[in-house]
Protein backbone atom coordinates (compact mmCIF):
# COMPACT_ATOMS: atom_id res chain seq x y z
CA UNK A 1 0.00 0.00 0.00
CA UNK A 2 1.25 3.27 -0.75
CA UNK A 3 0.15 7.17 -1.38
CA UNK A 4 0.79 8.30 -5.07
CA UNK A 5 0.89 11.89 -6.38
CA UNK A 6 0.59 12.94 -10.17
CA UNK A 7 3.41 15.75 -9.66
CA UNK A 8 2.53 17.67 -12.81
CA UNK A 9 5.47 19.92 -14.60
CA UNK A 10 4.49 22.46 -16.93
CA UNK A 11 7.48 22.85 -19.60
CA UNK A 12 9.73 21.03 -17.07
CA UNK A 13 8.71 23.08 -14.25
CA UNK A 14 6.84 22.66 -11.38
CA UNK A 15 4.28 24.88 -9.90
CA UNK A 16 2.97 25.52 -6.64
CA UNK A 17 -0.24 23.83 -7.11
CA UNK A 18 2.51 20.89 -7.63
CA UNK A 19 4.54 21.48 -4.07
CA UNK A 20 1.03 21.84 -2.88
CA UNK A 21 -0.80 18.44 -4.05
CA UNK A 22 2.46 16.82 -2.86
CA UNK A 23 2.68 18.09 0.21
CA UNK A 24 -1.44 17.30 0.89
CA UNK A 25 -0.28 13.49 -0.09
CA UNK A 26 2.58 13.64 2.43
CA UNK A 27 -0.11 14.25 5.17
CA UNK A 28 -2.37 11.10 3.82
CA UNK A 29 0.72 8.60 3.84
CA UNK A 30 1.29 9.85 7.02
CA UNK A 31 -2.49 9.16 8.26
CA UNK A 32 -2.44 5.55 6.84
CA UNK A 33 1.20 4.87 7.79
CA UNK A 34 2.73 4.49 4.46
CA UNK A 35 5.03 6.42 2.25
CA UNK A 36 4.65 8.91 -0.38
CA UNK A 37 5.32 8.68 -4.18
CA UNK A 38 5.74 11.03 -6.43
CA UNK A 39 5.03 10.62 -10.38
CA UNK A 40 6.18 12.77 -12.90
CA UNK A 41 6.20 13.77 -16.68
CA UNK A 42 9.32 15.23 -18.27
CA UNK A 43 10.20 17.33 -15.53
CA UNK A 44 13.99 19.33 -15.34
CA UNK A 45 14.40 18.16 -11.88
CA UNK A 46 12.07 15.61 -10.30
CA UNK A 47 14.57 15.70 -7.19
CA UNK A 48 12.42 19.26 -5.98
CA UNK A 49 9.72 16.96 -4.97
CA UNK A 50 12.07 15.71 -1.97
CA UNK A 51 11.31 18.99 -0.42
CA UNK A 52 8.05 18.17 0.53
CA UNK A 53 7.66 14.95 1.77
CA UNK A 54 8.10 12.30 -1.20
CA UNK A 55 10.27 9.60 -0.11
CA UNK A 56 10.31 7.71 -3.92
CA UNK A 57 10.21 9.66 -6.89
CA UNK A 58 9.40 8.22 -9.86
CA UNK A 59 10.35 10.12 -13.22
CA UNK A 60 9.41 9.21 -17.15
CA UNK A 61 10.95 10.81 -20.22
CA UNK A 62 9.14 9.81 -22.99
CA UNK A 63 9.33 11.85 -26.17
CA UNK A 64 5.46 10.30 -26.86
CA UNK A 65 4.59 12.68 -23.45
CA UNK A 66 5.91 15.95 -24.56
CA UNK A 67 2.93 17.33 -25.93
CA UNK A 68 -0.17 16.75 -22.95
CA UNK A 69 -2.50 13.90 -23.83
CA UNK A 70 -4.98 13.73 -21.56
CA UNK A 71 -5.64 8.94 -22.11
CA UNK A 72 -1.70 8.85 -22.49
CA UNK A 73 -0.95 10.53 -19.38
CA UNK A 74 -3.83 8.94 -17.14
CA UNK A 75 -2.45 5.91 -17.94
CA UNK A 76 1.05 6.22 -17.28
CA UNK A 77 -0.40 7.34 -13.77
CA UNK A 78 -2.25 4.39 -13.86
CA UNK A 79 0.57 1.64 -14.53
CA UNK A 80 2.94 3.93 -11.36
CA UNK A 81 -0.01 3.84 -9.55
CA UNK A 82 -0.36 -0.44 -10.35
CA UNK A 83 3.30 -1.04 -10.14
CA UNK A 84 3.86 0.75 -6.91
CA UNK A 85 0.50 -0.83 -5.22
CA UNK A 86 -1.02 2.85 -4.76
CA UNK A 87 -4.21 2.59 -3.46
CA UNK A 88 -4.78 6.54 -3.41
CA UNK A 89 -3.90 8.59 -6.15
CA UNK A 90 -3.72 12.60 -5.40
CA UNK A 91 -4.21 14.37 -8.37
CA UNK A 92 -4.13 18.62 -8.82
CA UNK A 93 -7.58 21.01 -10.25
CA UNK A 94 -5.62 22.41 -13.01
CA UNK A 95 -7.38 22.09 -16.42
CA UNK A 96 -5.18 19.42 -17.21
CA UNK A 97 -6.16 17.08 -13.84
CA UNK A 98 -9.57 17.91 -13.86
CA UNK A 99 -9.34 16.15 -17.35
CA UNK A 100 -6.96 13.12 -16.37
CA UNK A 101 -8.37 12.15 -13.36
CA UNK A 102 -11.64 10.20 -14.18
CA UNK A 103 -9.95 8.38 -17.08
CA UNK A 104 -7.83 7.83 -14.16
CA UNK A 105 -10.76 6.23 -12.00
CA UNK A 106 -11.92 4.28 -14.79
CA UNK A 107 -8.58 2.84 -15.38
CA UNK A 108 -7.97 1.51 -11.35
CA UNK A 109 -12.07 1.20 -11.06
CA UNK A 110 -11.35 3.57 -8.15
CA UNK A 111 -14.17 6.08 -6.34
CA UNK A 112 -13.34 9.67 -7.18
CA UNK A 113 -13.99 12.58 -5.05
CA UNK A 114 -13.34 16.19 -6.59
CA UNK A 115 -12.63 19.55 -5.18
CA UNK A 116 -11.35 17.60 -2.02
CA UNK A 117 -10.02 20.81 0.44
CA UNK A 118 -9.37 18.58 3.82
CA UNK A 119 -7.40 15.54 4.19
CA UNK A 120 -9.57 12.80 5.40
CA UNK A 121 -11.15 12.78 8.93
CA UNK A 122 -11.22 8.92 9.01
CA UNK A 123 -9.55 6.82 7.30
CA UNK A 124 -11.30 3.51 8.48
CA UNK A 125 -14.63 4.54 6.88
CA UNK A 126 -12.54 6.99 4.11
CA UNK A 127 -14.31 10.22 4.14
CA UNK A 128 -13.19 13.87 2.42
CA UNK A 129 -14.31 17.11 2.91
CA UNK A 130 -15.27 18.34 -0.39
CA UNK A 131 -16.68 21.67 -2.09
CA UNK A 132 -20.03 21.49 -3.71
CA UNK A 133 -23.03 23.33 -4.64
CA UNK A 134 -20.49 25.94 -6.16
CA UNK A 135 -19.10 26.95 -3.04
CA UNK A 136 -22.71 27.34 -1.13
CA UNK A 137 -22.19 24.08 0.70
CA UNK A 138 -19.61 20.86 1.33
CA UNK A 139 -20.07 17.32 1.28
CA UNK A 140 -18.39 15.09 3.65
CA UNK A 141 -17.70 12.26 1.48
CA UNK A 142 -17.15 9.10 1.64
CA UNK A 143 -14.71 6.61 -1.19
CA UNK A 144 -15.78 3.25 -0.85
CA UNK A 145 -14.16 1.16 -3.42
CA UNK A 146 -10.84 0.07 -2.73
CA UNK A 147 -8.65 2.07 -4.85
CA UNK A 148 -9.47 6.45 -4.25
CA UNK A 149 -8.89 9.13 -7.00
CA UNK A 150 -8.70 12.37 -5.08
CA UNK A 151 -8.77 15.67 -6.78
CA UNK A 152 -7.50 18.06 -4.86
CA UNK A 153 -8.92 22.06 -5.09
CA UNK A 154 -6.53 24.48 -5.51
CA UNK A 155 -4.85 26.57 -2.35
CA UNK A 156 -7.04 24.83 -0.05
CA UNK A 157 -4.41 23.10 1.62
CA UNK A 158 -0.93 25.01 1.52
CA UNK A 159 2.14 24.15 0.71
CA UNK A 160 4.73 22.67 4.01
CA UNK A 161 7.96 21.60 3.52
CA UNK A 162 8.97 18.47 4.94
CA UNK A 163 12.83 17.45 3.36
CA UNK A 164 12.96 13.88 3.15
CA UNK A 165 15.83 11.51 1.61
CA UNK A 166 14.53 10.63 -1.70
CA UNK A 167 14.93 7.71 -4.51
CA UNK A 168 14.62 9.10 -7.44
CA UNK A 169 14.06 6.30 -10.37
CA UNK A 170 12.94 6.40 -13.99
CA UNK A 171 10.02 4.71 -14.63
CA UNK A 172 8.94 3.65 -18.37
CA UNK A 173 5.72 3.33 -19.44
CA UNK A 174 4.02 1.01 -22.07
CA UNK A 175 2.43 3.01 -24.62
CA UNK A 176 0.20 2.27 -27.86
CA UNK A 177 -0.85 4.64 -31.08
CA UNK A 178 -4.15 3.29 -29.84
CA UNK A 179 -3.65 5.48 -26.86
CA UNK A 180 -2.97 8.54 -29.11
CA UNK A 181 -6.46 9.03 -30.38
CA UNK A 182 -6.88 12.91 -29.10
CA UNK A 183 -4.20 14.90 -31.19
CA UNK A 184 -2.95 18.24 -30.17
CA UNK A 185 -2.80 20.11 -33.42
CA UNK A 186 -2.51 24.15 -32.25
CA UNK A 187 -1.95 25.34 -28.86
CA UNK A 188 -2.44 29.17 -28.10
CA UNK A 189 -1.46 30.44 -24.93
CA UNK A 190 -1.29 34.01 -23.89
CA UNK A 191 2.14 34.57 -22.61
CA UNK A 192 3.62 36.49 -20.17
CA UNK A 193 -0.05 36.72 -18.76
CA UNK A 194 -1.02 35.73 -14.90
CA UNK A 195 -3.53 33.26 -15.56
CA UNK A 196 -6.47 33.28 -12.85
CA UNK A 197 -6.13 29.77 -12.64
CA UNK A 198 -2.56 30.19 -11.31
CA UNK A 199 -2.98 33.35 -9.37
CA UNK A 200 -2.42 34.70 -6.41
CA UNK A 201 -4.03 37.89 -6.82
CA UNK A 202 -7.31 38.53 -8.79
CA UNK A 203 -8.13 42.23 -9.61
CA UNK A 204 -11.74 42.17 -11.37
CA UNK A 205 -14.54 44.24 -12.71
CA UNK A 206 -18.06 44.42 -13.72
CA UNK A 207 -20.35 46.83 -15.11
CA UNK A 208 -19.41 49.69 -12.77
CA UNK A 209 -16.69 50.29 -15.12
CA UNK A 210 -18.77 51.59 -17.85
CA UNK A 211 -17.28 50.68 -20.52
CA UNK A 212 -14.04 48.97 -22.16
CA UNK A 213 -11.94 52.23 -22.30
CA UNK A 214 -11.89 51.91 -18.74
CA UNK A 215 -9.97 49.27 -17.90
CA UNK A 216 -6.23 50.81 -18.19
CA UNK A 217 -6.42 50.87 -14.50
CA UNK A 218 -7.52 47.31 -13.42
CA UNK A 219 -4.63 46.07 -15.93
CA UNK A 220 -2.61 48.96 -13.79
CA UNK A 221 -3.65 47.67 -10.86
CA UNK A 222 -3.18 43.90 -11.72
CA UNK A 223 0.23 44.94 -12.94
CA UNK A 224 1.47 46.26 -9.61
CA UNK A 225 0.38 43.15 -7.50
CA UNK A 226 0.90 40.75 -10.17
CA UNK A 227 -2.25 39.36 -10.89
CA UNK A 228 -4.43 37.90 -12.53
CA UNK A 229 -7.46 40.13 -14.53
CA UNK A 230 -10.70 39.04 -14.18
CA UNK A 231 -14.09 40.46 -15.12
CA UNK A 232 -18.48 39.42 -14.19
CA UNK A 233 -20.30 38.02 -17.09
CA UNK A 234 -21.95 40.34 -18.29
CA UNK A 235 -18.90 42.33 -19.10
CA UNK A 236 -17.66 39.49 -21.09
CA UNK A 237 -20.96 39.47 -22.43
CA UNK A 238 -20.92 42.41 -23.83
CA UNK A 239 -17.64 42.28 -25.34
CA UNK A 240 -15.64 44.52 -23.08
CA UNK A 241 -13.37 42.16 -21.94
CA UNK A 242 -12.72 38.30 -23.46
CA UNK A 243 -14.55 35.22 -22.40
CA UNK A 244 -11.49 33.76 -20.89
CA UNK A 245 -11.92 36.53 -17.77
CA UNK A 246 -15.41 35.71 -17.14
CA UNK A 247 -15.66 34.23 -13.26
CA UNK A 248 -18.17 32.78 -11.44
CA UNK A 249 -20.77 29.96 -11.05
CA UNK A 250 -20.97 29.60 -14.99
CA UNK A 251 -17.30 30.87 -15.78
CA UNK A 252 -14.25 30.40 -14.01
CA UNK A 253 -13.45 29.47 -10.68
CA UNK A 254 -11.34 31.67 -8.63
CA UNK A 255 -9.71 30.39 -5.60
CA UNK A 256 -6.85 33.33 -4.69
CA UNK A 257 -6.01 34.32 -1.61
CA UNK A 258 -6.58 37.78 -2.69
CA UNK A 259 -9.72 38.75 -4.78
CA UNK A 260 -10.18 42.80 -5.70
CA UNK A 261 -14.05 43.55 -7.28
CA UNK A 262 -14.85 46.93 -8.48
CA UNK A 263 -17.66 47.92 -9.86
CA UNK A 264 -19.11 44.44 -8.86
CA UNK A 265 -22.99 44.13 -7.41
CA UNK A 266 -22.06 40.74 -6.23
CA UNK A 267 -24.82 38.31 -7.30
CA UNK A 268 -25.40 35.03 -6.16
CA UNK A 269 -23.68 33.38 -9.36
CA UNK A 270 -20.71 35.93 -9.07
CA UNK A 271 -20.17 34.97 -5.92
CA UNK A 272 -20.88 31.36 -5.84
CA UNK A 273 -17.74 31.45 -8.03
CA UNK A 274 -15.08 33.51 -6.32
CA UNK A 275 -15.90 32.83 -2.72
CA UNK A 276 -13.38 30.23 -2.10
CA UNK A 277 -10.93 32.61 -2.64
CA UNK A 278 -9.26 33.80 0.87
CA UNK A 279 -9.55 37.51 1.30
CA UNK A 280 -11.83 39.52 -1.02
CA UNK A 281 -12.16 43.42 -1.38
CA UNK A 282 -14.30 45.25 -2.61
CA UNK A 283 -15.07 48.70 -4.36
CA UNK A 284 -18.29 50.02 -4.65
CA UNK A 285 -20.52 53.51 -5.22
CA UNK A 286 -23.17 51.57 -3.34
CA UNK A 287 -23.82 50.48 0.23
CA UNK A 288 -26.15 48.06 -0.16
CA UNK A 289 -24.19 46.22 -3.25
CA UNK A 290 -24.84 42.49 -1.64
CA UNK A 291 -20.76 42.30 -2.08
CA UNK A 292 -19.96 44.17 1.21
CA UNK A 293 -22.03 41.20 2.72
CA UNK A 294 -19.43 38.48 1.43
CA UNK A 295 -16.21 41.08 1.89
CA UNK A 296 -13.81 41.27 4.01
CA UNK A 297 -12.77 44.59 2.93
CA UNK A 298 -14.69 47.13 1.11
CA UNK A 299 -14.67 50.53 0.70
CA UNK A 300 -17.62 52.72 -0.59
CA UNK A 301 -16.87 54.86 -3.22
CA UNK A 302 -16.27 55.83 -7.01
CA UNK A 303 -13.98 53.05 -8.61
CA UNK A 304 -12.59 56.58 -11.13
CA UNK A 305 -11.23 57.87 -7.72
CA UNK A 306 -10.60 54.87 -5.38
CA UNK A 307 -8.47 52.87 -7.95
CA UNK A 308 -5.78 55.26 -9.71
CA UNK A 309 -5.62 55.92 -5.55
CA UNK A 310 -4.80 52.63 -4.61
CA UNK A 311 -2.28 52.41 -7.87
CA UNK A 312 0.10 54.79 -6.63
CA UNK A 313 0.43 53.87 -2.88
CA UNK A 314 0.40 50.10 -3.50
CA UNK A 315 3.78 51.30 -6.02
CA UNK A 316 4.81 53.43 -2.89
CA UNK A 317 4.09 50.78 -0.71
CA UNK A 318 6.05 47.93 -3.36
CA UNK A 319 9.00 49.93 -3.38
CA UNK A 320 9.32 50.58 0.22
CA UNK A 321 8.94 46.54 0.97
CA UNK A 322 11.07 44.94 -1.84
CA UNK B 1 -24.79 10.37 -36.62
CA UNK B 2 -26.63 9.57 -33.40
CA UNK B 3 -25.93 11.64 -31.03
CA UNK B 4 -26.57 11.03 -27.11
CA UNK B 5 -27.02 14.55 -24.83
CA UNK B 6 -26.20 13.71 -21.24
CA UNK B 7 -28.41 15.82 -18.94
CA UNK B 8 -28.34 16.77 -15.34
CA UNK B 9 -31.23 18.09 -13.09
CA UNK B 10 -29.68 20.94 -10.93
CA UNK B 11 -30.97 23.66 -9.05
CA UNK B 12 -31.27 26.94 -10.79
CA UNK B 13 -28.34 29.10 -9.48
CA UNK B 14 -30.25 31.36 -7.86
CA UNK B 15 -31.12 28.68 -5.53
CA UNK B 16 -30.63 28.79 -1.72
CA UNK B 17 -28.75 25.53 -0.64
CA UNK B 18 -30.10 24.21 2.93
CA UNK B 19 -29.86 20.43 4.32
CA UNK B 20 -32.07 18.56 6.37
CA UNK B 21 -31.89 15.54 7.81
CA UNK B 22 -29.52 16.19 10.59
CA UNK B 23 -27.27 17.75 7.50
CA UNK B 24 -27.36 14.29 5.47
CA UNK B 25 -29.80 15.80 3.14
CA UNK B 26 -30.43 18.74 0.63
CA UNK B 27 -33.35 20.17 1.04
CA UNK B 28 -35.69 20.71 -1.74
CA UNK B 29 -37.89 22.31 -0.68
CA UNK B 30 -39.01 25.61 -2.72
CA UNK B 31 -35.91 24.74 -5.16
CA UNK B 32 -36.39 25.48 -8.82
CA UNK B 33 -34.70 22.73 -10.67
CA UNK B 34 -32.99 23.23 -14.14
CA UNK B 35 -31.04 22.04 -17.27
CA UNK B 36 -27.62 21.90 -15.82
CA UNK B 37 -26.23 25.23 -17.40
CA UNK B 38 -23.64 23.59 -19.23
CA UNK B 39 -25.86 20.74 -20.44
CA UNK B 40 -27.88 23.73 -22.54
CA UNK B 41 -24.62 24.52 -24.46
CA UNK B 42 -24.46 21.00 -25.59
CA UNK B 43 -27.99 20.33 -26.54
CA UNK B 44 -28.03 23.53 -28.36
CA UNK B 45 -25.04 22.19 -30.33
CA UNK B 46 -26.36 19.21 -31.01
CA UNK B 47 -29.61 21.08 -32.23
CA UNK B 48 -27.08 22.71 -34.86
CA UNK B 49 -25.80 19.26 -35.90
CA UNK B 50 -29.34 18.08 -36.47
CA UNK B 51 -30.58 20.87 -38.71
CA UNK B 52 -27.59 21.05 -40.37
CA UNK B 53 -26.46 17.70 -40.59
CA UNK B 54 -29.33 15.51 -40.00
CA UNK B 55 -28.13 14.43 -36.84
CA UNK B 56 -30.81 12.58 -34.29
CA UNK B 57 -30.39 13.84 -30.80
CA UNK B 58 -31.66 11.43 -28.22
CA UNK B 59 -31.01 12.81 -24.40
CA UNK B 60 -30.50 10.71 -21.17
CA UNK B 61 -30.85 11.37 -17.91
CA UNK B 62 -30.19 9.02 -14.15
CA UNK B 63 -32.51 10.19 -11.66
CA UNK B 64 -35.95 8.96 -10.25
CA UNK B 65 -39.69 9.96 -11.69
CA UNK B 66 -39.68 13.34 -10.50
CA UNK B 67 -36.53 14.82 -12.83
CA UNK B 68 -39.17 13.81 -15.87
CA UNK B 69 -39.99 17.70 -16.43
CA UNK B 70 -36.25 18.40 -16.74
CA UNK B 71 -36.15 15.53 -19.71
CA UNK B 72 -39.45 17.20 -21.32
CA UNK B 73 -38.14 20.31 -21.37
CA UNK B 74 -34.80 19.23 -23.33
CA UNK B 75 -37.52 17.30 -25.72
CA UNK B 76 -39.03 20.42 -25.74
CA UNK B 77 -35.97 22.62 -26.74
CA UNK B 78 -35.79 19.61 -29.66
CA UNK B 79 -34.70 16.51 -29.08
CA UNK B 80 -35.85 13.74 -30.59
CA UNK B 81 -36.61 11.07 -27.46
CA UNK B 82 -35.22 11.08 -24.17
CA UNK B 83 -34.21 8.11 -21.76
CA UNK B 84 -34.75 8.27 -18.07
CA UNK B 85 -32.39 5.61 -16.62
CA UNK B 86 -34.43 4.54 -13.79
CA UNK B 87 -31.95 5.32 -10.69
CA UNK B 88 -30.78 7.72 -7.95
CA UNK B 89 -27.96 9.28 -9.11
CA UNK B 90 -25.46 9.39 -5.60
CA UNK B 91 -21.98 8.44 -7.40
CA UNK B 92 -20.12 9.85 -10.60
CA UNK B 93 -18.66 6.39 -11.39
CA UNK B 94 -21.69 4.80 -10.55
CA UNK B 95 -23.92 6.92 -13.13
CA UNK B 96 -21.15 6.80 -15.52
CA UNK B 97 -21.19 2.78 -15.74
CA UNK B 98 -25.29 3.33 -16.40
CA UNK B 99 -24.85 5.81 -19.27
CA UNK B 100 -21.97 3.62 -20.71
CA UNK B 101 -24.39 0.85 -21.13
CA UNK B 102 -26.74 3.28 -23.05
CA UNK B 103 -24.30 3.66 -25.22
CA UNK B 104 -23.71 0.72 -25.93
CA UNK B 105 -27.32 -0.42 -26.53
CA UNK B 106 -28.11 2.62 -28.63
CA UNK B 107 -25.14 2.64 -30.65
CA UNK B 108 -24.30 6.61 -30.45
CA UNK B 109 -21.45 7.89 -31.90
CA UNK B 110 -21.04 11.23 -30.52
CA UNK B 111 -22.24 11.77 -26.70
CA UNK B 112 -22.40 15.33 -25.48
CA UNK B 113 -21.95 16.41 -21.83
CA UNK B 114 -21.39 19.58 -19.99
CA UNK B 115 -18.01 19.60 -18.50
CA UNK B 116 -19.63 19.76 -14.78
CA UNK B 117 -22.73 19.49 -12.97
CA UNK B 118 -23.28 22.83 -11.28
CA UNK B 119 -24.80 20.67 -7.30
CA UNK B 120 -22.45 18.17 -6.91
CA UNK B 121 -19.54 19.81 -9.01
CA UNK B 122 -17.79 16.23 -9.63
CA UNK B 123 -16.46 16.88 -13.37
CA UNK B 124 -16.46 13.70 -14.00
CA UNK B 125 -18.96 12.08 -15.46
CA UNK B 126 -17.98 12.56 -19.33
CA UNK B 127 -14.39 11.40 -18.76
CA UNK B 128 -15.57 8.42 -17.27
CA UNK B 129 -18.36 7.03 -19.66
CA UNK B 130 -15.18 8.02 -21.97
CA UNK B 131 -13.13 5.47 -20.71
CA UNK B 132 -15.71 2.78 -20.19
CA UNK B 133 -16.89 3.06 -23.65
CA UNK B 134 -13.22 3.79 -24.86
CA UNK B 135 -14.44 6.72 -26.96
CA UNK B 136 -11.98 9.65 -27.79
CA UNK B 137 -12.59 12.30 -25.13
CA UNK B 138 -11.82 15.65 -24.83
CA UNK B 139 -13.14 18.30 -22.11
CA UNK B 140 -13.72 21.65 -21.18
CA UNK B 141 -14.80 21.93 -24.86
CA UNK B 142 -15.22 25.48 -26.28
CA UNK B 143 -15.80 24.44 -30.24
CA UNK B 144 -17.15 21.56 -32.13
CA UNK B 145 -17.12 20.95 -35.63
CA UNK B 146 -17.51 17.12 -37.15
CA UNK B 147 -17.11 16.32 -40.87
CA UNK B 148 -18.09 12.85 -41.39
CA UNK B 149 -16.30 10.82 -39.21
CA UNK B 150 -13.26 13.77 -38.24
CA UNK B 151 -13.91 16.12 -35.39
CA UNK B 152 -11.60 19.37 -34.34
CA UNK B 153 -12.60 20.16 -31.02
CA UNK B 154 -11.14 23.51 -29.05
CA UNK B 155 -10.50 22.87 -25.75
CA UNK B 156 -9.77 25.14 -22.82
CA UNK B 157 -6.87 24.85 -21.02
CA UNK B 158 -5.26 27.04 -18.09
CA UNK B 159 -4.27 30.12 -19.50
CA UNK B 160 -4.78 29.29 -23.45
CA UNK B 161 -7.26 27.24 -25.80
CA UNK B 162 -5.81 24.24 -27.73
CA UNK B 163 -7.05 22.82 -31.16
CA UNK B 164 -7.25 18.62 -31.25
CA UNK B 165 -8.32 16.57 -34.30
CA UNK B 166 -9.57 13.58 -33.23
CA UNK B 167 -12.30 10.78 -34.63
CA UNK B 168 -16.45 9.65 -33.52
CA UNK B 169 -16.71 7.53 -31.35
CA UNK B 170 -16.25 10.57 -29.11
CA UNK B 171 -17.30 12.02 -25.98
CA UNK B 172 -17.21 15.72 -25.12
CA UNK B 173 -17.60 17.70 -21.80
CA UNK B 174 -18.87 20.68 -23.24
CA UNK B 175 -19.22 24.59 -21.52
CA UNK B 176 -20.12 28.22 -23.33
CA UNK B 177 -18.22 28.81 -26.75
CA UNK B 178 -19.45 25.25 -28.01
CA UNK B 179 -22.66 27.72 -28.57
CA UNK B 180 -22.44 31.38 -27.19
CA UNK B 181 -25.83 32.06 -24.99
CA UNK B 182 -27.31 34.18 -27.51
CA UNK B 183 -27.88 30.94 -29.56
CA UNK B 184 -29.74 28.72 -26.33
CA UNK B 185 -33.15 27.81 -26.95
CA UNK B 186 -35.96 28.56 -24.93
CA UNK B 187 -38.67 25.98 -25.47
CA UNK B 188 -41.55 27.74 -27.64
CA UNK B 189 -44.99 26.58 -27.45
CA UNK B 190 -45.30 24.43 -31.02
CA UNK B 191 -41.70 22.98 -28.68
CA UNK B 192 -44.16 22.57 -25.84
CA UNK B 193 -46.61 20.51 -27.72
CA UNK B 194 -44.17 18.15 -29.72
CA UNK B 195 -42.49 17.27 -26.84
CA UNK B 196 -46.06 15.45 -25.21
CA UNK B 197 -45.66 12.89 -27.85
CA UNK B 198 -42.13 12.36 -28.20
CA UNK B 199 -40.84 8.85 -26.83
CA UNK B 200 -39.53 9.04 -23.28
CA UNK B 201 -38.30 5.60 -22.25
CA UNK B 202 -37.75 4.27 -18.97
CA UNK B 203 -35.20 1.79 -18.65
CA UNK B 204 -33.78 0.09 -15.34
CA UNK B 205 -30.81 0.44 -14.34
CA UNK B 206 -28.05 -2.26 -14.65
CA UNK B 207 -26.93 -1.78 -10.82
CA UNK B 208 -23.83 -0.92 -9.45
CA UNK B 209 -21.79 -0.70 -5.79
CA UNK B 210 -21.83 3.30 -5.34
CA UNK B 211 -18.56 4.23 -4.97
CA UNK B 212 -18.46 7.57 -3.33
CA UNK B 213 -21.17 8.99 -1.94
CA UNK B 214 -22.16 12.26 1.05
CA UNK B 215 -21.92 11.00 4.60
CA UNK B 216 -23.23 14.69 5.89
CA UNK B 217 -23.33 18.08 4.08
CA UNK B 218 -22.14 21.20 5.93
CA UNK B 219 -22.60 25.19 5.11
CA UNK B 220 -19.78 27.59 4.81
CA UNK B 221 -19.19 29.48 8.27
CA UNK B 222 -20.90 32.72 8.52
CA UNK B 223 -18.72 35.63 7.44
CA UNK B 224 -17.15 37.95 9.95
CA UNK B 225 -18.57 41.69 8.98
CA UNK B 226 -16.84 43.57 6.11
CA UNK B 227 -14.33 46.07 7.62
CA UNK B 228 -15.17 48.86 5.68
CA UNK B 229 -12.20 51.88 5.12
CA UNK B 230 -13.10 54.95 4.41
CA UNK B 231 -12.19 56.20 0.79
CA UNK B 232 -9.68 58.91 1.51
CA UNK B 233 -7.68 56.59 3.67
CA UNK B 234 -6.24 54.15 1.49
CA UNK B 235 -3.51 54.13 3.18
CA UNK B 236 -5.40 51.58 6.12
CA UNK B 237 -6.74 49.17 3.26
CA UNK B 238 -2.97 48.77 2.24
CA UNK B 239 -1.78 48.29 5.59
CA UNK B 240 -4.82 45.92 6.78
CA UNK B 241 -3.72 43.75 3.67
CA UNK B 242 -0.32 43.90 4.97
CA UNK B 243 -0.04 42.98 8.33
CA UNK B 244 -3.90 42.15 9.01
CA UNK B 245 -4.72 39.42 5.84
CA UNK B 246 -1.17 39.06 5.15
CA UNK B 247 -1.70 39.00 1.34
CA UNK B 248 0.33 41.57 0.02
C1 LIG C 1 -27.76 31.25 -15.12
C2 LIG C 1 -26.95 32.47 -14.73
C3 LIG C 1 -25.58 32.30 -14.54
C4 LIG C 1 -24.79 33.41 -14.20
N1 LIG C 1 -23.43 33.22 -14.01
C5 LIG C 1 -22.67 34.28 -13.68
C6 LIG C 1 -21.27 34.14 -13.48
O1 LIG C 1 -20.71 33.05 -13.60
N2 LIG C 1 -20.54 35.24 -13.16
C7 LIG C 1 -21.10 36.47 -13.01
O2 LIG C 1 -20.37 37.44 -12.73
N3 LIG C 1 -22.42 36.65 -13.20
C8 LIG C 1 -23.21 35.59 -13.54
N4 LIG C 1 -24.55 35.79 -13.76
C9 LIG C 1 -25.05 37.18 -13.79
C10 LIG C 1 -25.33 37.76 -12.42
O3 LIG C 1 -26.64 37.40 -12.02
C11 LIG C 1 -25.22 39.30 -12.45
O4 LIG C 1 -26.10 39.79 -13.41
C12 LIG C 1 -23.81 39.83 -12.75
O5 LIG C 1 -22.85 39.20 -11.93
C13 LIG C 1 -23.76 41.33 -12.54
O6 LIG C 1 -22.55 41.84 -13.02
P1 LIG C 1 -21.96 43.22 -12.46
O7 LIG C 1 -21.84 43.12 -10.99
O8 LIG C 1 -20.72 43.49 -13.23
O9 LIG C 1 -23.03 44.28 -12.92
P2 LIG C 1 -24.15 45.05 -12.11
O10 LIG C 1 -25.03 44.11 -11.39
O11 LIG C 1 -24.73 45.99 -13.07
O12 LIG C 1 -23.36 45.85 -10.99
C14 LIG C 1 -22.53 46.94 -11.22
C15 LIG C 1 -22.06 47.44 -9.87
O13 LIG C 1 -21.15 48.50 -10.06
C16 LIG C 1 -21.40 49.49 -9.09
N5 LIG C 1 -20.89 50.77 -9.64
C17 LIG C 1 -21.44 51.56 -10.57
N6 LIG C 1 -20.64 52.61 -10.82
C18 LIG C 1 -19.56 52.47 -10.05
C19 LIG C 1 -18.38 53.25 -9.87
N7 LIG C 1 -18.15 54.36 -10.56
N8 LIG C 1 -17.47 52.82 -8.98
C20 LIG C 1 -17.67 51.67 -8.26
N9 LIG C 1 -18.76 50.91 -8.40
C21 LIG C 1 -19.69 51.30 -9.30
C22 LIG C 1 -22.88 49.48 -8.89
O14 LIG C 1 -23.22 50.00 -7.61
C23 LIG C 1 -23.20 47.98 -8.99
O15 LIG C 1 -23.13 47.35 -7.72
C24 LIG C 1 -25.36 34.70 -14.07
C25 LIG C 1 -26.74 34.84 -14.24
C26 LIG C 1 -27.53 33.75 -14.57
C27 LIG C 1 -29.01 33.95 -14.73
N1 LIG D 1 -27.44 11.85 -13.48
C1 LIG D 1 -26.97 12.18 -14.70
N2 LIG D 1 -27.63 11.78 -15.80
C2 LIG D 1 -27.17 12.10 -17.03
N3 LIG D 1 -26.08 12.82 -17.26
C3 LIG D 1 -25.37 13.25 -16.19
C4 LIG D 1 -25.78 12.95 -14.86
N4 LIG D 1 -24.88 13.50 -14.02
C5 LIG D 1 -23.96 14.13 -14.78
N5 LIG D 1 -24.25 13.99 -16.11
C6 LIG D 1 -23.52 14.56 -17.26
O1 LIG D 1 -22.16 14.74 -16.91
C7 LIG D 1 -21.80 16.12 -16.92
C8 LIG D 1 -20.81 16.43 -15.81
O2 LIG D 1 -21.38 16.11 -14.58
P1 LIG D 1 -20.56 15.88 -13.25
O3 LIG D 1 -19.48 14.92 -13.54
O4 LIG D 1 -21.58 15.35 -12.30
O5 LIG D 1 -20.05 17.23 -12.83
C9 LIG D 1 -23.12 16.86 -16.81
O6 LIG D 1 -23.00 18.16 -17.37
C10 LIG D 1 -24.05 15.95 -17.61
O7 LIG D 1 -23.89 16.16 -19.00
Amino acid sequence: MSVLVYASATDGKFKKSTFEVVSYGKKVATLLGTDLVAFTINADDASELQHYGAEKILSVYNEQLSVFNAKAYALSIEQAAKSNNANVVVIDSSADGLYIAPLLAVGLDAGYASNVIAVPETTDSFTVKRKAFSNKGFSNTVISTENKVIGLAKNSFGIYENEVAASVENFNVSLSGDDFGVQSTHVAKASGKVTIADADVVVSAGRGLKGPENWGMVEELAGVLGAATACSKPVSDLGWRPHSEHVGQTGKPVASNLYIAIGISGAIQHLAGVNASKVKVVINTDPEAPFFKAADYGIVGDAFEVVPQLISKLRDFKAQNS
Amino acid sequence: MKILVCISHVPDTTSKINFTDNNTKFDTNGVQFVINPYDEFVLTRAMWFKEKQGASVTVVHVGNATTEPTLRKALAIGADNAIRVNAEAIDGLTVAKELAAVVKNGGFDLVLAGKESSDYNGQMVPGMLAALTDFNFVNAAVGLEIDGTSATVEREMDGGHETIATNLPLVIGGQKGIVEETDLRIPNMRGIMMARKKPLTVVEPVGNPIATSTKSFEKPSPKGAVKLVDESNIDELINLLHTEAKVI
